[in-house]
């Protein structure tokens, strides 16, 4: 395959992941603002941080407000990570990889692309939000659907997952990082309502407040809630479920190839450094520095791979 | 051509339902006329979905858009087209004749038969491809010959595209939509299938490998880019044959072969089915600012290192000045008549014939030699004075740059329209492949219609719209 091709699956899943994670991270607000009361700008200025899209945002406005956060999460043009932006990116990489998916993978995504743009033609008024973001999520779980159901699990494939994964575990660790100082211990508001509210919005971030109650029951611990996002093997968005998927897609090419790269040593060692702790030793490690750390891995493993697989020229 | 007796290919020329159409008709009638907009709808849909749309250049809105599509078939008989296939066959091979004497020894120049500055004149002659043997022999792989019609019998020539024709893609997906939204159609009619066009473009590609292939040939399709008005096209093409799609920036050169840039390193390729321009193709041999090609590519092609399809230099045989003399090209390497008339043209460089122009522009459509896509050209009865008297100017200033045709009856289809059928000025384009020792004819083609009321430009890029095509087994 060509190494344009690669780049173009591996950004195609990227930025349908992204545009996914977006919008879920404005339900989340949305619900955090309808169910309590208080500062509300303060919640906001939290969601754009935690979709990394708080510095765009603030140069073009000066006050955070509810309808100006909204818009620019989920259609500003001028931020390349909206919803509408990261659709349509998702779309015309599609169009440059037109020969590398299916008929059936194409038709999702051109359709995902057509609905958002329709949805997202004007300003979405507060009694539409939720029918617009349960669309995005609809629209994407297609694509992912039809790539699951019907791409061949060639190199093809690898490099979709590959970005798909990476940009997830971009997505969960960014949540951790703005949210960090919520889940140390402290001895002022343990077991306080701002901090259950906090909690959950961490959990619904990452559609994982179902699967944390199967795992860990109704009692909401801060430990328990990194432990959960971080290190459990089943948990779809955790971060060591993310690299472990990175693993084994870098692991496919490398055996299909017959040749290991520098990105299958740089996924190792983030396996080995980052995953194989407890969540004790994380949190003795100090919780902002790992997550800081993961962060940085990512970034660089990113890099590698474009190297690797020879994305450019 | 005088009287205007327009010629309907369902009606003939009066209301006597021609045969092709007996079984359509009999559907059609049976139809209810709001369970068929439905449908015209839901093929809009479709295509939108699909993705089937071309790129207009110089707008950053809407970039894309949609050809229309109409859904009444235009129906040829077996017959018809076994007639049509052996004017084509004999017109394809006269041009490939053509182009490996103007690229050789000249002989039809020396016989007196064109006259020489008609080939060293010409921008679209390349002296690069002087002397070179390109890998079988042939020098277009793929061809799309424009045809009228303007009787039953009556078919002309109006252009010949052997440099990069486009449009398969719409015949293809013309016939796919059809089939899922008409499945009854095609139970109660015998369509000849179109569907083989992906699989036989390879295994034509195939059998043109140049002597540097080691093994199974590797064939990729070369774009300009995402942005180009027939992206869609090349990426179909790619995908439908299972074969990279590349651009220029995908390619350099390594050990005397072009090679792709693939994710384990680069690899050479056999065949390039390239939908760039000669010009863009190589900026060391060509046009110098072209980002499109690769540096060296014609040394390589000299080289025998690799097939491009179609040749570069393929060019001269579909220039409007030289359309013109085909008759003669046809008789000179055929050695009996063209089968398929040509549109009588007066070359506007002769004297005597820009004079007859400039006096009856009013009845003419006057072309650019050099145009395309239905630009710069005048169609005399329909313009107006003020069109006329600048196109006089422009005509008189630069007479060798145009030639003239009488504006011909065409023949029309029908289209579904809210009031019913109404009949439309077609033209067809079928698509022809040539591999050493065969040539294939796609038995159907693009047929294009002018959407408007007595209109005779069929072009997508003014407002045209597209047909299924089909042939019946007879």
């Amino acid at each position: 395959m060509l190494g344009k091709t690669a780049n173009g699956l591996y950004w195609m899943y990227r930025h349908l992941e992204r545009a996914e994670n977006t919008s879920r991270l404005v339900e989340t607000g949305q619900r955090i603002a309808l169910t309590r009361s208080g500062a509300q700008e303060d919640e906001w200025g939290s969601v754009l941080q935690t979709a990394a899209v708080s510095g765009g945002y603030h140069q073009n406005h000066d006050t955070v407000t509810k309808e100006a956060a909204i818009n620019w999460m989920l259609r500003s043009p001028d931020n390349p990570s909206s919803v509408l932006s990261a659709i349509s990116a998702a779309r015309q990489n599609a169009r440059l990889v037109r020969t590398g998916i299916t008929h059936e993978v194409w038709e999702a995504v051109n359709g995902s692309y057509m609905a958002a743009k329709e949805a997202l033609s004007r300003r979405v008024n507060e009694r539409d939000l939720p029918k617009v973001t349960g669309l995005i999520r609809q629209r994407t779980a297609l694509v992912r659907g039809a790539t699951h159901g019907t791409m061949l699990r060639n190199d093809l494939y690898d490099f979709a997952r590959i970005g798909t994964f990476l940009e997830r575990a971009d997505n969960t660790a960014r949540i951790l990082d703005v949210k960090y100082y919520v889940l140390l211990p402290s001895i002022y508001s343990v077991g306080s309502n701002i901090d259950n509210v906090q909690w959950e919005t961490i959990l619904l971030s990452v559609s994982a407040n179902g699967g944390y109650r199967i795992v860990h029951g109704n009692s909401v611990r801060p430990r328990e809630i990194a432990k959960f996002l971080i290190l459990d093997k089943r948990m779809p968005r955790s971060l060591y479920f993310c690299a472990s998927k990175l693993r084994d897609n870098l692991g496919y090419l490398a055996s299909d190839y017959g040749t290991r790269m520098p990105s299958h040593t740089l996924i190792d060692t983030l396996l080995r450094k980052f995953m194989s702790h407890d969540i004790d030793a994380i949190f003795d490690y100090g919780l902002h520095e790992y997550i800081q750390n993961v962060l940085g891995s990512l970034q660089e493993l990113g890099m590698q791979i474009e190297i690797d697989y020879q994305f450019y020229e | 051509m005088e009287g205007f007796q327009q010629f309907d290919e369902m009606w003939g020329a009066g209301d006597d339902l021609r045969r092709p159409y007996h079984t359509f008709q009999t559907w059609f009638d049976g139809e209810d006329p709001a369970r068929l907009r439905a449908k015209q709808r839901e093929a809009e849909e479709v295509f939108r979905l699909t993705g089937i749309t071309f790129n207009v250049y110089g707008r950053a809105e809407a970039e894309e858009r949609l050809i229309p599509f109409d859904i009444i078939p235009r129906i040829i008989s077996g017959r018809e087209w076994q007639k049509l296939c052996r004017g084509i066959e004999q017109r394809v091979r006269a041009i490939n004749a053509f182009l490996y004497d103007i690229y050789h020894r000249q002989e039809i120049i020396r016989a007196g038969r064109i006259p020489a500055e008609m080939i060293a004149k010409n921008d679209a002659f390349l002296p690069q491809m002087l002397g070179v043997e390109p890998p079988g022999g042939i020098y277009t792989h793929i061809v799309g010959i424009d045809l009228v019609r303007t009787g039953p019998d009556q078919f002309y020539v109006l252009e010949d595209n052997a440099r990069t024709p486009s449009g398969v893609s719409y015949m293809l997906e013309n016939r796919e939509t059809m089939l899922q939204m008409f499945p009854e159609l095609f139970s109660q009619n015998r369509v000849q299938p179109v569907q083989n066009y992906p699989r036989d473009l390879r295994h034509s590609l195939v059998d043109c490998a140049p002597a540097a292939t080691d093994g199974p040939p590797t064939i990729a399709v070369m774009t300009p880019g995402v942005f180009n008005s027939a992206y869609f096209e090349h990426a179909f093409l790619a995908n439908q044959m299972g074969v990279e799609l590349v651009e220029g920036s995908d390619l350099r050169i390594v050990k005397g072969r072009i090679a792709m840039r693939t994710t384990q390193g680069y690899q050479p390729i056999d065949v390039l089915y390239r939908r760039v321009d000669d010009e863009f193709l190589d900026p060391l041999n060509f046009n110098s600012d072209s980002v499109l090609g690769v540096p060296g590519m014609m040394d390589v092609y000299r080289a025998g290192g690799i097939t491009l399809a179609n040749a570069p230099g393929t060019g001269i045989a579909d220039d409007k000045a030289i359309y013109s003399y085909m008759p003669e090209i046809v008789e000179f390497y055929m050695g009996e008549k063209a089968i398929l008339e040509n549109v009588p043209t007066w070359r506007c460089s002769e004297p005597d014939a820009l004079a007859y122009v400039l006096d009856n522009l009013r009845d003419l459509v006057v072309k650019e030699v050099h145009g395309s896509g239905g630009y710069g050209m005048l169609i005399g009865p329909t313009a107006t004075k003020k069109d006329i008297a600048a196109f006089r100017k422009k005509l008189q200033a630069r007479p060798g740059n145009y030639i003239a045709q009488p504006t011909l009856a065409l023949s029309t289809v029908p289209i579904f329209t809210r009031q019913g059928l109404a009949p439309r000025h077609v033209d067809l384009r079928p698509f022809v492949l040539v591999r050493p020792g065969s040539i294939q004819i796609t038995p159907g083609g693009l047929t294009r219609v002018a959407l408007k009321k007595g209109s005779l430009v069929v072009n997508s890029s003014q407002g045209g719209g597209t047909k299924d095509t089909w042939v019946l087994e007879d």
